[in-house]
């Protein structure tokens, strides 16, 4: 195990990913995300890598879909607005089943927003990244060390499915410090020969790379094998963590920043004797939904505690059936839930739960 | 255990430095640590504060409310975070900066002239420094394991700065 150093989110992040072998990074800066950029500028010229500060975000996302085009493993991150026009480029490396890894560290929106943590763009993340109908792996850190572990195993799930990986993050866990151990192990080497448009040498056929396909039951039979591999991935590729579940009567279910101020209230109210407990998905998708359902039939409430205005609470009412009755504890605009604001919730949930 | 430390002052002054000190220096003792810093405006030359959580435990939030500890290098550092501080902890004053006293009676309240100590000692950016030394020697830390915090954190580029690193936390250390 190597020594653990303290790194900030954003910097671990970015070494991660250099450990994962990406070695084309395309960026534009913004808070609070920029030290991802700075750090790339600063490593990429010395490992032979790219590091490319482009005109536009859009500018950007579309050089990340060059470089994944010719089968290199490329990356690039911003923060909400700037994911934002990062859309139409996203549903492209979807469309044309290119693997990449996109992160977002979160602010407050919507428009221009603020510059303080958020997870407000939970919808776009899981639902709306774009036009069509596509889906991204989004993963969801809840540490220093998971920036660096998800960042490392998004470029394992983006080749191993040909498709985009979005790292779900926040100001707050990529501005803080914590200890992490850099330690990531063998990169899992993928064949893209019969895709990669990485020259021909005159040897074999042209690969072509294309979202564009103009008769409609084609395009069909594409959207139709995606959505394969898309069940593939639900069946398979679920993360969570859970704590305090064994007993449990309330379910909190959180992720990121929103899941640390969580574990805290949870260790309160445990010391006030009452029964709660929480399931933190890490990937929102593809949803942790068995086991909220599970869940579902033994807690008498949920809460989604979270720093949007009730995006993460829908998914938890779809796993659920609403079978039983879903909280809701959120702080939104860069503010973050206090330990005291969730157990508030706790309290509440615990007079009201099982009333439904 | 669980020690929180809230560190504020005006941007400039090293807090976030600090800090990272501190952290550091808790890793290097078998703790778990985490570090957040007040990022945005206030970076840019407003005030600026720093929360560091030392535990033997897992840590949840990392965001410091109501810290045990305060460190106050400014009075609107003061005046913001001095109700803050739970019941039974500390506050550290640099009392060249900040004229008034603390005005709770539930706390312990230390004054050091760090900032005078660190001009008249040669050390006119190192205030914050002495303000850790002093903390280290009033509050529930060792001595230890300085030498080795301080040259984690202080760059290969500007280690012509350690010594005098160094040397302002003895000063507060001692003071």
């Amino acid at each position: 195990m190597a020594e653990k150093v303290l790194m900030k989110g954003n910097e671990a992040l970015a070494e991660a990913a250099i450990m994962a072998g990406c070695r084309h990074y395309f960026g534009y800066p913004i808070t609070p995300q920029t030290e991802i950029a700075a750090y790339m500028a600063k490593r990429m010229p010395k490992i032979g890598g790219t590091f490319l500060q482009a005109e536009s975000e859009i500018a950007a996302i579309n050089m990340v879909y060059g470089a994944a085009a010719a089968g290199k493993r490329a990356m690039t991150s911003s923060s909400s607005p700037g994911i934002a026009l990062k859309s139409e480029g996203l549903s492209y490396l979807a469309g044309s089943d290119l693997p990449a890894l996109i992160i977002n560290v979160q602010r407050g929106g919507p428009g221009l927003g603020g510059i303080q943590p958020s997870q407000s763009d939970y919808f776009h993340a899981t639902r709306g990244a774009g036009h069509g109908d596509f889906h991204m792996i989004v993963l969801a850190p809840a540490s220093v060390q998971e920036m660096v572990d998800l960042t490392f195993k998004g470029f394992d799930l983006a080749d191993k499915y040909r498709s985009p990986v979005m790292l779900l993050s926040d100001g707050t866990m990529g501005q803080m410090m914590e200890p992490v151990s850099l330690d990531m192990g063998e990169v899992k080497e993928y064949d893209k020969s019969s895709w990669a448009t990485n020259g021909t040498k005159c040897e074999r056929e042209h690969n072509v790379v294309n979202s564009l396909f103009i008769q409609p039951d084609e395009l069909e039979r594409y959207n139709f094998e995606r959505y394969e591999r898309y069940a593939h991935i639900e069946a398979n590729e679920v993360m969570y963590s859970e704590y305090c579940m064994d007993d449990a009567e309330i379910c909190i279910v959180a992720y990121g920043v929103a899941a640390r101020v969580s574990q805290n209230a949870v260790d309160k109210a445990r010391e006030q004797g009452i029964k709660v407990g929480m399931i933190r998905p890490i990937t929102l998708w593809p949803f942790p939904k068995a086991v909220l359902n599970a869940a579902a039939d033994k807690v008498k409430a949920f809460i989604s505690v979270e720093l949007s205005m009730g995006q993460l609470i829908e998914d938890v009412q779809l796993a659920t059936s609403c079978k039983k009755p879903v909280l809701l504890c959120n702080r939104t605009g860069g503010m973050i839930p206090t330990t005291e604001d969730v157990l508030a919730s706790i309290n509440k949930a615990n007079s009201v739960g099982g009333d439904k | 255990m669980t020690k929180s430390i809230l560190l504020a002052g005006f941007g400039g002054q090293g807090i976030l430095f600090s800090g990272k000190f501190l952290a550091y220096k808790g890793l290097i003792e078998g703790n778990e640590v985490s570090w957040l810093p007040s990022y945005g405006p206030e970076m840019r030359g407003g005030t600026c504060n720093c929360s560091v959580i030392l535990s033997d435990r897992q840590i949840g939030s990392p965001i410091v409310t109501n810290p045990d500890i305060l460190i106050a290098m400014n009075l609107p550092s003061l005046d913001k975070f001095e109700n803050a501080v739970v019941p039974g902890g500390q506050i550290f004053v640099d009392s060249t900066l900040i004229e008034r006293k603390v005005n709770r009676d539930d706390v312990d309240v230390f004054y050091i002239p760090a900032t005078r100590l660190a001009s008249e000692n040669g050390f006119q950016t190192l205030a914050n420094m002495v303000m850790i030394g002093h903390l280290l020697s009033k509050g529930d830390f060792t001595r230890d394991n300085i030498d080795t915090a301080m040259g984690k954190i202080v760059s290969a580029k500007r280690q012509n700065l350690l010594d005098s690193n160094i040397a302002a936390v003895e000063l507060g250390y001692n003071y």
